[in-house]
């Protein structure tokens, strides 16, 4: 068994109340840091912990919160980034759903940290009923003297608020975030200047992902020593993985990152292997953006290790046989899956969440779709497939926000491990339709004796 | 010209109250969900216009939000909104045959409304409910887990609200 510091408690009868929360041990953060901590120690503790942001990037969160600009007399804001929309990612719903007031929690320790005394929560709008889950948890906070003016008697001030967004992918990208957060089309920033000198309302401001946040409260109880110590590398701390698709048992799993990719999923601790007895055909382990992976790299990597889940073992030999540790929205597909059908829905999801700004990606992911559906329904040409690959490198690194990043890379894995597949569909085009065609010989592991079957 | 209601409105001036004094354009967007609500399930120009006079901004500045943010409505939509997801992880547990399904079943096509005006049909994109699969927004809450049998009751206790609601 893993060690838990997220969801340990998540389970405990009424934990969403405050009362109960608070018995088994909740809101003790506060205390150590606003009684016995100055803001910066807090941070150094952070900085210790090498805890890296659970949103995708991976970025030192420590290292962020020290970039803070603090010019005197102008406020400086945490935002907190609850905006979860990366196909494959419900971790952070699940924490807010269960286990509120540990956000809330973290939000005030690390309000303190950073000197913000007006803390937000953005979070995206279809999780209308979590708002109120996270409103009553803040009402109780305050009630009990966590929030508000003076907290502790340390002279410290914070309000936390919660916004809803309106459904928009884009306002994820921190500073598209800031300016749904400002009343504004959730358009990126061109950076610098970056949200740490200029970011809500031009003022200094740190966006954090909601397990980040929530990953401070283990740190400051147990220290961030202490929580170096778990994990491997510099995959610090426990991750929250999503995990679904063709898996026996979906849903939020709490992890250090020291278990094999394989124990993962096979094991009944967690995803408790592929259903109805199926093999498994490939994986994208990070949210959609990263690559999809065939059994056989997912499972080992191309010098023949283990692959582990953390940052450094998915990412091992890059984009060439390697992916992603992302958001941790695990992604399974078993062999009856059509991996350009899949992709298919990945590209009309990039296209209909581009936000517009930057012709390669407003026009890329247009005509990535529109490939990909003629491939998919029988009315793509061979030349199409390279067609596909040029397009998605012309997206790459050419757009203000990593969006576009995000959708030329589930094409180009795509292309890279399963072009075989797109061939067929365009040899066969009538047998393409039919979706479900069983492309077994993809199953664990690729045997290279069955390609090009039918 | 349809107004909030006096407890609407203290809530919208409760929301301005959250940012610094001069930036109340930050309570467009849950400003715009509460007037959606309050309106009919969807935003008209007229309600944009009261929208915008009531944050003291210019009504273009409404528009360019209304019409980027996938959650608002800008033309009359069915009672009960029937908000399908279809992106991958849903896709390979059968999102498309819910969406064929629910289509047959109610003799409608994506982004349309029945004839009695109690159903609207969307697909959408990721909710964050992946590990749910197959499912679908109706109102405040998520239904998962769907099969067919769950779309003919949900479809049922619609028609049955909507009978005790009127």
């Amino acid at each position: 068994m893993g060690r838990k510091l997220l969801l340990e408690k998540a389970h405990v009868p009424g934990i969403r109340n405050y009362d109960v929360y608070r018995r088994e041990g909740g809101y003790r953060s506060v205390e150590k840091a606003l009684k016995t901590m100055s803001p910066d120690q807090v941070t150094e503790e952070v900085k210790k912990s090498g805890l890296r942001g659970r949103g995708g990037a991976g970025f030192p969160a420590g290292m962020k919160w020290s970039f803070l600009a603090k010019p005197e007399g102008v406020p400086r804001y945490l935002v907190c980034n609850a905006d979860e929309s990366e196909p494959g990612t419900f971790k952070d719903r699940y924490l807010m759903e269960f286990i509120p007031h540990l956000l809330v929690e973290g939000l005030i320790v690390a309000s303190f940290a950073l000197g913000s005394n007006r803390t937000f929560i953005y979070i995206r709008g279809e999780y209308a009923w979590i708002v109120d889950i996270l409103e009553q948890a803040i009402a109780e906070a305050k009630n009990n003297g966590w929030l508000g003016k003076n907290i502790l008697g340390s002279g410290f001030d914070c309000e936390i608020y919660v916004q809803r967004g309106a459904g928009a992918y884009i306002c994820g990208e921190e500073t598209a975030l800031i300016e749904s957060l400002e009343g504004k089309r959730g358009n990126p920033r061109i950076k610098p200047p970056f949200p740490a000198v200029k970011g809500l309302w031009d003022c200094p401001t740190v966006v954090n992902n909601v397990e980040t946040i929530a990953a401070v409260v283990p740190i400051l109880n147990i220290g961030g020593d202490e929580y170096a110590k778990i994990g491997v590398g510099k995959s610090t701390g426990t991750k929250l993985i999503s995990a679904c698709g063709n898996i026996n048992k979906p849903g939020v799993y709490e992890i250090d990152m020291t278990i094999s990719v394989e124990e993962f999923i096979y094991s009944d601790e967690y995803c408790g292997g592929i259903a109805n007895g199926k093999r498994l055909k490939a994986c994208i382990p990070g949210g959609s953006s990263v690559p999809i992976l065939p059994a056989n790299l997912l499972l080992k990597t191309a010098k023949g290790e283990n692959r582990i889940m953390n940052y450094e073992s998915l990412s091992d030999g890059g984009f060439a046989t390697g992916t992603m540790m992302g958001s941790g929205g695990f992604i399974v597909l078993d062999e009856d899956q059509c991996v350009v059908r899949h992709t298919l829905t990945l590209a009309r999801f990039y296209r209909h969440e581009s936000c517009g700004q930057c012709s390669p990606c407003r026009e890329g992911t247009g005509w990535m779709e529109k490939i990909l559906k003629n491939i998919e329904y029988g009315k793509g040409k061979k030349s199409d497939i390279d067609l596909l690959w040029d397009i998605q490198r012309k997206i790459e690194g050419n757009t203000i926000c990593p969006l576009g990043d995000a959708a030329a890379w589930p094409v180009a894995a795509a292309i890279r491990h399963f072009r075989d597949e797109f061939e067929w569909h365009v040899q066969y085009p009538n047998a393409a339709q039919n979706r479900n065609y069983g492309l077994a010989h993809y199953a664990d592991p690729l045997p290279a004796a069955s390609k090009g079957v039918a | 010209m349809a107004q909030f209601s006096a407890e609407k409105l203290n809530k919208v001036n409760e929301i301005i109250a959250r940012y610094p004094a001069g930036k109340q354009k930050s309570a467009l967007i849950p400003v715009l969900h509460i007037a959606q609500e309050e309106f009919g399930g969807w935003l008209s120009a007229e309600t944009m216009d009261y929208v915008a006079s009531i944050l003291k901004i210019e009504p273009i500045e409404v528009y360019e939000v209304a019409t980027f943010y996938s959650m608002y409505n800008l033309k009359p939509v069915g009672k009960y909104v029937f908000e399908v997801c279809q992106t991958g992880p849903c896709m390979i547990n059968g999102s498309d045959d819910i969406i064929d399904y629910i289509k047959n079943k109610l003799g409608i096509k994506v982004g349309e409304t029945t004839a009695d005006g109690l159903f609207t049909l969307k697909t959408v994109e990721c909710l964050g409910a992946c590990g749910y699969a197959p499912m679908m927004q109706l109102g405040k809450h998520y239904r998962e887990h769907l099969t067919k049998e769950k779309i003919d009751a949900i479809i049922e206790e619609c028609e049955r609200n909507a009978v005790t609601n009127n």
